[in-house]
């Protein structure tokens, strides 16, 4: 990202305040253009411009205005919004939230350039998402199947292993033959997390499928609005010109609303929900709308957004907004994870609306769809059995709802229950589903075919070890 | 010609712009960026651009177009896929970057055929001629609102591009494709009364909750309610004319996927496919924020030019919240005091003028056409004590609230029954048993809503006491709830046979499970036991909506089903 344009330098700069700087006399300068910052002390910082009000330019400075003098400091701006190089460099690289290499590697260069805000897919000649991106994950493959080009988040509270999720899904994610390559980006993680990641996604480095960015928790705050348009713009070109499916994962998605809060309030915007700006919607719709297929071209990027819910509060403006523009969501449950469960998804609150468009005949397997949708009907009955056994005792439940309760336990254990490494294929997820479903008795699985019926129910294996 | 002073987001400011209304269009720097004027101060403006301002900096040149931002109205909509400012994205690229927008000519012929002559004396809204479309719409070339006078010369039969003159009338010049301000609502002679309601073929909102054409309805629901599933639904198989899709800042998958169901569908009631009667303006959520302001209004427009054929138009908008959004995102930039929840004070004001687009009229030619609307409205955190909700219901004469919890339990569409409310239900039912010839129809709505009613009230104590508690009558009451939930209002929309119910299907399953339930009533008042009724298996009511292909098939089960009571202990 360093710059090769003619630069007229600025050394007058008028304001310093939280992330902003106020530059004068600046002619030419457009909204959205990219600027290099010189320090007294040598150091380059980076900033973009957020207002250009006659000659004053207001700058956002992604790395802080900490240790900024306005008397020593020197400007120059790019021409126009930031560009990155793109191409098949990036792939085994380790950045840090800027896209610049901390993996002691040279600068990433590539052939092309493109616009880190991107372009919005024409509507027209975009590819409705369709096929699994098998994550290899038995809670998601079988119940909220993920498909290629969909953007679908996980949910979580602090606390929860959200991110060990999301790494074993980088790490272990395939798309069958195709080419396959992931882009993680991390924001506001911690040192000791993005290790963690690291060494998960070690595999997928060394076969050269991954780009790292990380921004980390104790990276300026505001370099993290960035993070995701750079793994965005890597991800965009290496599907669409490269050919090969991508999964982008983006965490914490909390971590970058919260910078984005921060710009704004130094501005002195009108705040809306909970002090975030107005147009919280519209800018994580830049990012999440960054997936998807297009007619004609190879390729597709999937956005998996990793977010924090303060308090676990479902309603707060980052996983509502998040909410109304991805399509479905993983949820995460405290609960069960304080009972030892890993992964503990809360199945019954997790939703992936294009499910169809991944699973089913010709997808995954024929049975698919019907034994999704028979176990979360069986979990739901279970549940209110469970509700309703905490008031009147178990002992007081009808034989149907004890069967229920033991489905649901074998559920979690054979289905469920999985290892942090572990990565099970399609057919060994559908043959733990129907093991936990052989707990039932035939005339409780109703959305299921005779024929499915007959070839895998095996109510004698009820009690088989998993 | 003026300068930029100023660039904030999709806020321009311009200085030395002189000459300008308020709403002209202006163009930003050599890339004619469109913009449009919404203060005036002097010779200064503020600008709500229309794209992507990256780059845009102070000192670029500012250029009047001297027009306020209009719709072109042609036959070239049906079937068409259009961004807010109704620009056509089929022959677009991948990718939508300013500089892609522009002069993307179609080269398309119409098949234009006259039916005014030379020497007609014409006023505005008669006809002058037809064009023949791919599918049912009958599409009129009218003489525009302010022109009349004389036909000097009509061109004959024959293939004309959209821009082609097909007439002189008076001393203008008419073209196939004509333009109209979208912020002004399009003139008609007079106002009609509703009555005849919007047959969308789901249950709960033709049995229940009915709009009438020229009716509003507002759609409020949290994530993952279905808005845009049933939404979706009444694009595909309502029995109106033309429909106005819009996706006003919503997902682009989502609109990929409609687009792709359109092209497959086949219209049931002519035919054609049902792309061919629908027009689709996509405005996905990273599109630029303020097209998305605008494409609201371009909706309408086009609504009202199909009324003005005497057709019956709809638009669909999803969601009018982020539209709302859009507002309050340039008030913000712009420095305006909020009012409630950062949204301008305008807002209640903007939202019933764009409702009151909506209506039956007479036009301007002597038809009758209407403008039906329904919007949805995705309340943040699923409140729907939020501005944009609230100021919405005062509006529309509809509302289909749906209800998180009948979602998550897989009840769809989750059409809320105590929270959605229908003004209109009184008309519809009088014209119901009129030119409907279902005098039935009000009192069926009538006993369904009631039994509904009782049945939640039931439920809530039954909660408490246990339904065991409960006595014999009040338990077939919960059951009654149960029936009408379960093989009424639900509706699968990927069933093939239940995605759309046509009015006397839906009206046999309505009745066969309120004279189930009259049978039950009647052998509980008798000595039945509740808990002999309970037991009973009510499936082959329940999966009629499934598996009966007719009313009669509908009634063949309600009569097995009714036998079975019979011989109930």
């Amino acid at each position: 990202m360093t710059g090769s344009w003619a630069r007229i330098e600025h050394t007058q700069v008028d304001e310093l305040r939280g992330p902003l700087m106020i530059v004068p006399a600046v002619a030419g300068v457009g909204w959205d253009e990219f600027a290099e910052i010189r320090l007294a002390s040598g150091e380059l910082r980076h900033g973009l411009v957020l207002e250009v009000d006659h000659e004053r330019a207001v700058v956002q400075v992604l790395e802080g205005t900490g240790d900024m003098r306005p008397d020593a400091t020197r400007v120059s701006f790019s021409g126009g919004p930031l560009r990155i190089p793109v191409g098949l460099d990036w792939l085994g690289r380790v950045c840090d939230g800027l896209g610049e290499p901390i993996d002691g590697g040279p600068p990433v260069i590539g052939a092309e350039t493109a616009p880190v805000s991107g372009y919005p897919i024409n509507p027209v000649r975009r590819a409705p998402p369709a096929d699994p991106v098998l994550t290899g994950v038995s809670a998601i493959d079988a119940l909220t199947t993920l498909a290629r080009g969909q953007k679908l988040p996980i949910f979580s509270v602090a606390g929860l292993p959200h991110l060990e999720l999301a790494a074993q899904i980088a790490a272990q994610a395939s798309v069958g033959d195709e080419p396959f390559s992931v882009v993680f980006a991390a924001m506001g993680l911690t040192n000791a997390d993005a290790m963690s990641v690291r060494d998960a996604l070690e595999e997928r480095a060394a076969a050269g499928e991954l780009v790292l960015l990380l921004n980390l928790a104790d990276a300026p705050a505001i370099e993290r609005i960035l993070t995701p348009r750079i793994a965005l713009t890597v991800a965009e070109h290496l599907a669409f010109a490269e050919g090969r499916h991508v999964l982008v994962v983006m965490g914490d998605m909390t971590s970058y609303c919260e910078a984005v809060r921060e710009v704004s309030s130094a501005r002195g915007e009108i705040p809306a929900r909970r002090a975030y700006p107005g147009y919280l919607y519209s800018d994580l719709a830049s990012l999440y709308e960054r997936c998807g297929r297009i007619r004609g071209l190879p390729g597709s990027v999937t956005l998996l957004p990793v977010l924090t819910m303060p308090a676990g509060d479902i309603t707060h403006p980052v996983p509502d907004l998040t909410g109304y523009i991805t399509e479905g969501q993983i949820v995460l449950s405290a609960d069960r994870y304080a009972g030892g469960l890993y992964p503990p998804v809360d199945a019954l609150s997790s939703l992936s609306r294009l499910m169809r468009k991944a699973a089913g005949p010709g997808r995954t397997s024929d049975d698919h769809l019907d034994v999704a949708a028979q176990t979360l009907a069986a979990l739901a009955r279970a549940r209110r059995a469970r509700e309703l056994g905490e008031l009147v005792g178990d002992a007081a439940l009808s034989e149907a709802d004890r069967r229920h309760l033991e489905f649901e336990r074998a559920y979690e254990a054979r289905l469920v229950a999985q290892g942090r490494t572990e990565r099970r294929s399609m057919t060994t997820t559908l043959e733990r589903a129907w093991q936990a479903l052989s707990t039932l008795p035939r005339r409780e699985l109703t959305m299921l075919s005779a024929k499915h019926l007959d070839a895998h129910h095996r109510p004698e294996r009820r009690d088989a070890p998993p | 010609m003026g300068t930029v002073t100023r660039v904030n987001g999709p806020l321009v400011e311009v200085a030395g712009l002189t000459g300008v209304a308020m709403s002209g269009i202006v163009t930003l720097g050599e890339r004619a960026l469109p913009g449009e004027v919404v203060t005036l101060r002097g010779e200064s403006a503020t600008i709500q651009a229309y794209e992507y301002t990256g780059g845009l900096a102070p000192g670029t040149a500012v250029r009047s177009v001297g027009s306020p931002l209009s719709a072109p109205l042609g036959p070239g909509l049906l079937g068409g896929v259009f961004d807010g400012l109704l620009r056509p994205l089929a022959g677009v690229g991948p990718w939508l970057d300013p500089a892609a927008m522009r002069g993307a000519a179609d080269g398309h012929r119409y098949a234009f055929t006259p039916v005014a002559r030379e020497g007609d004396r014409l006023a505005a809204g008669a006809p002058i001629g037809t064009v023949r479309l791919d599918g049912a719409v009958a599409y009129q070339v009218l003489v525009p609102p302010g022109a009349d006078g004389e036909v000097r010369e009509v061109r004959p039969a024959g293939a004309y591009p959209g821009d082609a003159v097909v007439a002189r009338v008076g001393d203008r010049e008419l073209t196939l494709t004509t333009g109209w301000p979208v912020r002004r609502p399009r003139p008609y002679r007079e106002r009609l009364a509703v009555a005849a309601p919007l047959r969308t073929g789901q249950r709960v909102i033709d049995l229940l909750f009915p709009v009438p054409r020229g009716g509003t309805v507002a759609v409020p629901g949290g994530f993952g309610t279905g808005k845009t599933m049933l939404l979706q639904q009444i694009a595909k198989w309502c029995d109106a004319d033309v429909i106005i899709y819009v996706g006003c800042g919503e997902r682009g998958n989502e609109m990929a996927d409609v687009l792709a169901e359109l092209a497959e569908l086949t219209d049931p009631r002519t035919g054609g496919r049902l792309a061919q009667r629908t027009v689709v303006i996509a405005n996905t959520s990273n599109m630029p924020m303020m097209a998305r302001e605008a494409s609201i209004y371009s909706a309408v427009t086009v609504a009202e030019h199909f009324r003005d054929m005497g057709l019956d138009a709809v638009v669909i908008a999803d969601s009018t919240s982020r539209w709302a959004e859009a507002l309050r995102e340039f008030a913000s930039r712009s420095g305006e005091l909020p009012a409630e929840e950062g949204y301008p004070a305008a807002l209640a004001s903007a939202l019933a003028a764009f409702y009151e687009r909506a209506g039956r009229v007479t036009t301007l030619g002597g038809g009758t056409g209407s403008v039906t609307i329904i919007g949805a409205v995705s309340p943040p955190g699923g409140d729907l004590t939020e501005p944009v909700t609230t100021h919405t219901q005062r509006f529309v004469r509809a509302l289909w609230t749906l209800d998180r919890d009948l979602a998550y339990a897989r009840h769809y569409p989750a059409v809320s029954w105590a929270g959605s409310f229908a003004r209109d239900a009184d008309a519809v039912g009088r014209w119901q048993a009129n030119a409907g010839g279902d005098s039935r129809w009000a009192a069926r709505r009538g006993r369904v809503a009631a039994l509904l009613a009782e049945a939640d009230r039931l439920a809530a104590l039954a909660e408490l006491v246990g339904a065991g508690a409960l006595p014999d009558d009040e338990r077939v009451v919960l059951l009654a709830g149960r029936l009408i939930r379960e093989a009424v209002l639900q509706q699968s929309a990927i069933s093939p046979r239940d995605a759309s119910c046509d009015p006397p299907r839906a009206a046999a399953i309505a009745d066969a499970v309120l004279d189930v339930v009259d049978r039950c009533q009647e052998l509980v008042a008798g000595g039945t036991s509740a808990a002999a009724i309970e037991e009973l298996d009510f499936t082959p009511v329940i999966r009629a909506r499934e598996d009966a292909a007719t009313p009669a098939d509908v009634r063949a089960r309600r009569d097995a089903t009714l036998s079975r009571l019979r011989e109930t202990p």
